[in-house]
């Protein structure tokens, strides 16, 4: 009876990838040729596909539950060892099941459409839903011919099952991928609306108002992604570092940019009727991102921690279907978008010209990453020898466009649409950046002592975004939802910036070796080591230690970082213990022993490292309060 | 000419995407299918603890051999040291060691600290053996039959798997 059920998942993903090839025919075909019995068929399609992924999907996390390790996927991504919570995820933890997470949710945003476009013309509905069925029937075919996690194998008679990369039994691999792709995925949707309108020919506001909120809920989401991976990485990789410039984690920044970007200038193309084919091509650029960073984790060109296994003939496939999706859509764009002309007429002071400033901002910083995650492709093709480009290039690339972009925060929020009412505000303006950069020198002077310019700009900007934005609080007299999540966005920015810049400036470590009774010190606390537990896991056999915190003599917690061997592969993972406060963490990770020299112990503390994913979910926050507008609700096309 | 403008977005990205192919066709991980078979290349370079004698070729002749690419420097190297010493305790097979891009320096004090596991070590301080043999990081490990013809090449670190389910079956076929 077991086998059956790789058997029923297979079977599920042949359906539905018939059903997304004739949502793709069809839908399309209906709209062009205006055909309504056709046209009717794409709702119903859509959650077809989505019903069908989803027991594909489901198929899957049984032949984890049952252990059923003649299925290849479970073989490898798996353990009768392993607790039933982590065989769940093991559905994505591995190559082909990311994959069909990836087409899972793709069917539930092109269902999501499906559902709330009700106020919608029939044809355009239909329009997006056979965009979307192509993209789904891309990946369903990827997964069919390249990677299907419903491969099996016969076993020797005796064997091993490998394990889920102890990495990876994490409680962050619960939530962090499927929130990423949720986001990654979702400007799927708004990619599908650009590329309706350009075929329709017609760009009016309608169109705006509707990929609007599809734009910032996928964007919210991806937020929390990317948050909870770098809180992930931070907890689980050892070294106390939330963010590495990794091929794989700029491949999830730099959509997060153009989304960034989307969302701006998509205001501006609402309220003053520009910038359209400009937010066209935002819409088109994000999903194209998204679709290449799911290449480069893909494919393995790059090296990065994240990457899975590798095989050239699965990166061969996306890449075409790369080409195939993004060049079409670019070739359109660059045929139609003429005729999407619009014309507005704004003065330099106005609130236009800065968001197209911010744009600018936005899309360099996301130059400077893409250079800097190609660079090492660029340098092996032409033959400029093995290049790793760094955190250095990165961090300097983006220190001086961040402190651009805090400072234009301050000010845009501010100025009106069109005319140049500003001027006389500028004083009060001034004033406010005065404030914050000596509020922010003289906080850093009373702490540390020292003077260092690069606090006091940053901090300082900071501070003055923070107090802008109550000013535009103050001032506001009716607040929609619209501007409460863009004061919550900017103040999340705010924050995060705050703890970037001091946790950069004033984080301190040190490596010690240890024996048990040993004491060290670091920023005023003692670090007493204590006696070393042993324990019996699930799948793993682990050593505790007990690091006991002296606050000026006084015993104030206990610290207990463990060192994990996970049978299965015998693999050695370090579990880091965090002391946890709004202000600081403490950082206590431990490693393998040396002979005579004792324990390995990497202590840091680590100030206002909080605020760096308190200010991500702010921003997550902003944009999912900006989701509920009224006026894309309520108004009818 | 503002028409040229629009196709500037797709000139870029066919751009880029052609980097991405070419990169792919030179995907490293295609390079064990062109030594597999083929006879060992030349190791001809000091001995790590006795530099005055080189590595001679007859030495693989006649049993089948593992030939381990290491350096101090890789952290992946030593998580695979234990089980290598395992190996050499086990005297299933003959394991030799390639120093790659280190100094003998280091490479003596990880052998002191962490023991020996290997019958003789080649030292490959500039990387030139390693150029030969298509080594593309380390940790890799090459099976070579009796006859000094490459069998299988690993790469990354061995694990107690891959030992147990690939390489032994493949030293007892080829021994």
């Amino acid at each position: 009876m077991m086998s059956l059920l790789p058997a029923l998942g297979q079977l599920s993903l042949i359906i539905a990838l018939l059903v997304s090839v004739t949502q793709a025919i069809s839908s399309l075909y209906g709209s062009w040729r205006q055909r309504p019995h056709l046209l009717r068929l794409s709702r119903p399609l859509a959650y077809s596909q989505l019903f069908f992924v989803g027991l594909s999907f489901g198929f899957l996390m049984l032949c984890l539950l049952n252990d059923d390790f003649t299925v290849k996927y479970v073989f490898e991504n798996s353990s009768t060892t392993l607790p039933w919570y982590y065989k769940l995820c093991a559905a994505w933890g591995g190559h082909e099941g990311s994959i069909l997470l990836w087409v899972f949710i793709l069917s539930l945003w092109t269902a999501a459409v499906a559902l709330f476009s009700q106020q919608l013309a029939l044809v355009s509905v239909s329009r997006v839903l056979g965009i979307l069925g192509i993209l789904a029937t891309g990946f369903l075919l990827y997964i069919l011919m390249t990677s299907s996690p419903f491969m099996q194998i016969i076993l020797p008679p005796s064997f091993h099952s490998q394990d889920l990369n102890p990495l990876l039994q994490d409680p962050g691999l619960i939530s962090h991928p499927p929130i990423l792709y949720m986001g990654y995925v979702g400007f799927s949707v708004a990619y599908a609306f650009a590329i309706s309108a350009l075929m329709s020919g017609r760009l009016d506001n309608d169109w705006i108002r509707w990929i609007r909120p599809w734009t910032l809920i996928a964007w919210s989401f991806l937020t929390c992604g990317i948050v909870l991976g770098s809180w992930w990485s931070y907890r689980e990789l050892g070294w106390g570092g939330w963010w590495f410039w990794d091929p794989v984690e700029n491949a999830s920044f730099m959509p997060w940019l153009m989304g960034t970007a989307l969302i701006h200038s998509l205001s501006v193309a609402e309220k003053r009727n520009t910038f359209k084919a400009w937010t066209i091509l935002l819409a088109i650029s994000a999903f194209s991102l998204s679709l290449m960073g799911t290449f480069l984790v893909r494919s393995g060109i790059l090296v990065s921690i994240h990457s899975f296994a590798i095989d050239p003939s699965r990166g061969t496939f996306i890449l075409i279907f790369l080409a195939v999706v993004i060049l079409s859509s670019l070739a359109l764009y660059g045929y139609r978008s003429t005729t999407l002309q619009s014309v507005g007429r704004f003065s330099l002071w106005s609130r236009e010209t800065l968001l197209l400033v911010n744009n600018i901002i936005l899309l360099s910083m996301l130059f400077a990453v893409l250079l800097g995650t190609l660079y090492p492709l660029l340098s092996q093709t032409f033959g400029w020898g093995k290049v790793s480009i760094g955190a250095p290039y990165f961090n300097t690339m983006m220190a001086p466009m961040g402190v651009l972009a805090l400072l234009l925060m301050g000010i845009a929020p501010h100025l009106n649409w069109k005319h140049e009412a500003f001027k006389k505000d500028i004083t009060k303006h001034l004033v406010i950046l005065i404030i914050a950069l000596s509020l922010g020198t003289l906080l850093m002077l009373l702490y540390t002592r020292t003077f260092t310019p690069g606090v006091t700009t940053g901090v300082g900007l900071a501070l003055w975004v923070i107090m802008s934005t109550l000013h535009l609080v103050i001032k506001t007299k009716r607040f929609t939802t619209k501007i409460v999540g863009m004061i919550l966005a900017h103040l999340g920015v705010a924050v995060c910036a705050i703890g970037i810049v001091i946790s950069k400036h004033y984080t301190t470590e040190k490596n010690v070796y240890m024996h048990v009774g040993d004491t060290t010190t670091l920023a005023s606390n003692r670090f007493h080591f204590g006696p070393v537990g042993f324990y019996k896991g699930p799948n793993y056999a682990a050593e505790t230690f007990t690091i006991t915190r002296f606050d000026k003599q006084q015993a104030s917690d206990q610290l207990h970082p463990e060192l994990r061997l996970y049978r299965a592969d015998n693999e050695l993972l370090k579990k880091t213990a965090v002391d946890v406060d709004a202000f600081r963490d403490l950082y206590v990770a431990v490693g393998r022993p040396v002979k005579n020299l004792g324990w390995p112990v990497h202590l840091s503390n680590q100030p206002f490292i909080r605020w760096i994913w308190l200010g991500g979910l702010l921003m997550a926050l902003g944009g999912l309060i900006g989701l509920f507008d009224k006026r894309t609700r309520t108004q009818k096309r | 000419m503002k028409k040229v403008l629009l196709f500037i977005p797709f000139l870029g990205v066919l751009i880029v995407l052609s980097l991405f192919y070419m990169n792919l066709k030179q995907n490293p991980y295609l390079i064990p299918s062109v030594m597999i078979n083929k006879k060992v290349p030349s190791l001809d370079a000091p001995l790590l603890l006795a530099p005055t004698k080189h590595f001679e070729a007859s030495t693989l002749k006649g049993h089948a051999s593992l030939v381990n690419v290491f350096a101090s420097w890789c952290y992946s190297c030593l998580d695979e040291h234990k089980l290598l010493m395992t190996i050499a305790k086990s005297h299933q097979v003959n394991l030799y060691g390639i120093n790659y891009k280190d100094t003998p320096k280091a490479a003596k004090a990880l052998l002191t600290k962490y023991g020996n596991p290997y019958k003789q070590i080649i030292s490959d301080s500039t990387g030139k053996i390693g150029i030969n043999l298509g080594v593309y990081g380390t940790p890799e490990t090459f099976l070579i039959d009796k006859k000094g013809i490459i069998r299988d090449k690993i790469i990354g670190p061995i694990t107690k798997t891959t030992w147990r389910h690939r390489l032994l079956p493949e030293i007892k076929r080829y021994q």
